[in-house]
């Protein structure tokens, strides 16, 4: 069936029991990273991830489920929105304290 | 320091339980998110970008070693190795399953603590002097006061619904160290001639949205009229506060919409009712719980004199830490330490939970087992002797928590930002890295002298940059960060909100335009001795903005 070119999208959430970011595989399952996102090119598409976001959250697997836009890199899916690109990569900064190796290392 | 009675220990235990029976439901799918959000705010846990968080109520600021030590045993076993400790004197996990936190709960019980009333439209954690009991300029120690406040209301079940959330601080001194006049109801402990105790008492300071600093509406309450007081002022906030727009819900709004006088009028009428009643706090109960907060036996230490002298003498480096991070205390040979959680280029609050065992281990060797958390994101070793100051700062050295920049340009209070938070527009945590490595060389440091910079990442304001000298406001605009520069702003005794300058500044352009704001000050300062905040008072906004725009504007 013919559908409607649209912006390419990605269902993402986040895991129920431990929060952790995850968007829609193309096998229908969740994954961690995003470049194994399954790509929805058209309405129809878009339609299904969305449905299948509905499910997931009905089915308690994940909380916070949006439909997110994102353009086709050679390096893979990148989000538009920083937010998302963080969501996606982790924070930006190195969060383990500098001083926690030199802390261990006194100890 | 307070410590659990019965009644505490098996109510505790019971909202542990209580919450470990609804994270299981809602993990079998028993109740749903909708249903179970509210539930998991009333016990701290939040749903971040990338995780789950979970909000510890640290109560005023106030730690034993023991409690520390599980703090860094959580973080280690069930999170990702250190915490962050916030503007409000607590501490948050960033990581933390959601299937974990009845386990994490339970620990926290064990050593007499929980995240009860960490969010939700209640009143939250009272915050207080983080030098409370110990500082040479108090009148008594706030905390006791805090900790009455603390367990009235506790699942208050008139105030666990309010409009929007509440907070308290209380000091004791007139220097304030706990930002009083930004809060829902700002409390200083006072005095009279006749030597009885009471409360100057403010509310309707907030930041936000709306910045609006606190009203003083009491000049001496007695302290044995603090809980009726208190109360009248919340019930009227929760009969008459707004519902109906949650950026205009605060306290704040309905003492600007209603005036101070007229909404005065109504507490001190809600008051007349209930003054005299099982509100009113008998001086023994007062004497009973202030009975907790005795302070340590300090012995003479007198021989610390001579050897930090001499220390100072043979090490510049502990003599810088001692001129920034060490506070005089009410007996002579003791000080108060500031633990620096600002390394340079560091994450403003963050510690490893190897540093938080360390501090554990220093405040039992050297410190009398107390530590505090500051709402500047720093820690406090209240009763240190000047005759181990120089063995703590070795250890402190060894763990890299000596860091000599308390109240310096890079002692600097800063959000989570979009780096982990779900609500921010931008970061914050890199603008703050950029800026203390930028202004990182102790000589630069000490030249400029006093200067507050806080980071926001968001119009909420937890960084509190509308009481920075220097704040800093992250939105986006068209998908990128702009950082907005707002000047002159104090969070202390003589508390004022900043001024914006103008247009924003791109990440790559905010730690120059910080720069050129440093540079500025430099040039107009009328001596050395004039700090940042009395310079921008006295030579006003202009000076700053030309320095910041005029260079485009000539372009232009």
């Amino acid at each position: 069936m013919k559908t409607t070119q649209t912006k390419t999208k990605v269902l993402t959430a986040n895991r129920l029991t431990d929060g952790i970011s995850v968007w829609l595989g193309a096998n229908g399952e969740w994954t961690t990273s995003l470049k194994d996102a399954f790509l929805a090119r058209h309405e129809d598409a878009v339609a299904a991830i969305t449905a299948a976001g509905d499910q997931a959250l009905a089915d308690n697997r994940v909380v916070d489920v949006n439909v997110i836009e994102i353009e086709e890199t050679s390096s893979g899916p990148r989000p538009f929105r920083l937010r998302e690109r963080i969501r996606a990569d982790g924070p930006t900064i190195d969060y383990a304290p500098a001083s926690a190796a030199q802390a261990s290392h006194a100890a | 320091m307070y410590r659990y009675d019965e009644f505490d220990h098996a109510f505790v235990a019971a909202r542990v339980s209580q919450f470990r029976d609804q994270v299981e439901r809602r993990l079998s799918g028993e109740i749903s998110e909708d249903a179970f959000k509210p539930l998991r705010l009333m016990n701290g846990v939040y749903l971040q970008l990338h995780a789950y968080m979970l909000r510890v109520a640290v109560p005023y600021g106030t730690l034993n070693s023991r409690q520390m030590r599980k703090l860094a045993h959580i973080a280690r076993t069930y999170d990702r190795g250190y915490g962050h400790f916030t503007t409000r004197q607590n501490i948050q996990y960033n990581w933390p399953a959601l299937s974990d936190v009845p386990a994490i709960l339970e620990e926290l019980a064990e050593v007499e603590m929980h995240s009860i009333q960490t969010s939700g439209n209640c009143i939250r954690n009272v915050t207080a002097d983080h030098f409370a009991g110990a500082a040479a300029d108090e009148v008594a120690d706030p905390r006791p006061y805090a900790e009455i406040l603390r367990q009235w209301s506790s699942v208050h079940p008139e105030f666990s619904y309010l409009p929007r959330k509440f907070k308290i601080a209380v000091i004791a001194s007139g220097h304030d160290r706990a930002a009083i006049q930004t809060h829902d109801i700002g409390l200083q402990l006072k005095q009279d001639d006749q030597g009885r105790f009471g409360f100057a008492v403010w509310i309707g300071g907030g930041q936000g949205r709306t910045p609006l600093l606190a009203k003083k509406i009491k000049d001496f309450l007695p302290e044995s009229d603090l809980l009726s007081y208190v109360t009248a002022i919340v019930r009227v906030y929760n009969l008459h506060g707004r519902r109906d727009n949650k950026y205009k819900a605060r306290i704040k709004i309905l003492v600007h919409e209603t005036g101070v006088e007229e909404l005065t009028r109504e507490i001190d009428a809600e008051w007349a009712h209930i003054r005299d009643g099982e509100l009113k706090l008998p001086e023994a109960d007062i004497a009973a719980i202030n009975a907790y907060f005795t302070p340590p036996e300090l012995v003479d230490r007198a021989e610390g004199w001579g050897e930090l002298a001499a220390w100072k003498k043979s090490d510049p480096g502990f003599a810088d830490w001692v001129g920034r991070n060490v506070a005089p205390h009410r007996h002579p040979d003791y000080a108060m330490v500031t633990i620096s959680l600002k390394p340079i280029g560091g994450i403003p609050g963050d510690a490893s939970a190897d540093q938080m065992d360390a501090v554990a281990r220093l405040a039992e060797e050297y410190g009398h087992d107390e530590i505090r958390v500051t709402h500047e994101q720093n820690l406090v070793l209240p009763h240190v002797a000047l005759a181990d100051l120089e063995p703590l700062y070795r250890a402190l050295l060894a763990d890299g928590l000596a860091t000599a920049n308390a109240g310096l340009i890079t002692d600097i209070i800063a959000c989570p930002g979009l780096d982990y938070c779900a609500l921010a527009n931008a970061r914050s945590i890199p603008v703050a890295q950029e800026i203390s490595s930028r202004f990182g060389d102790p000589a630069r440091q000490a030249e400029i002298g006093d200067l507050k910079i806080k980071i926001s990442g968001c119009i909420n304001a937890c960084g509190h940059h509308h009481v920075g000298h220097i704040g800093i406001l992250g939105v986006e605009k068209k998908g990128t960060e702009l950082y907005q520069i707002s000047l002159g702003g104090s969070g202390d005794e003589n508390a004022s909100i900043g001024q914006i300058t103008g247009r924003g500044f791109g990440p790559d352009e905010i730690t120059d335009a910080i720069e050129t704001v440093v540079e500025t000050y430099l040039a107009s300062r009328s001596s050395a001795d004039e700090t940042f905040i009395e310079c921008y008072r006295r030579i006003g906004a202009e000076p700053f903005k030309a320095a910041l725009y005029n260079s485009e504007a000539e372009a232009a």
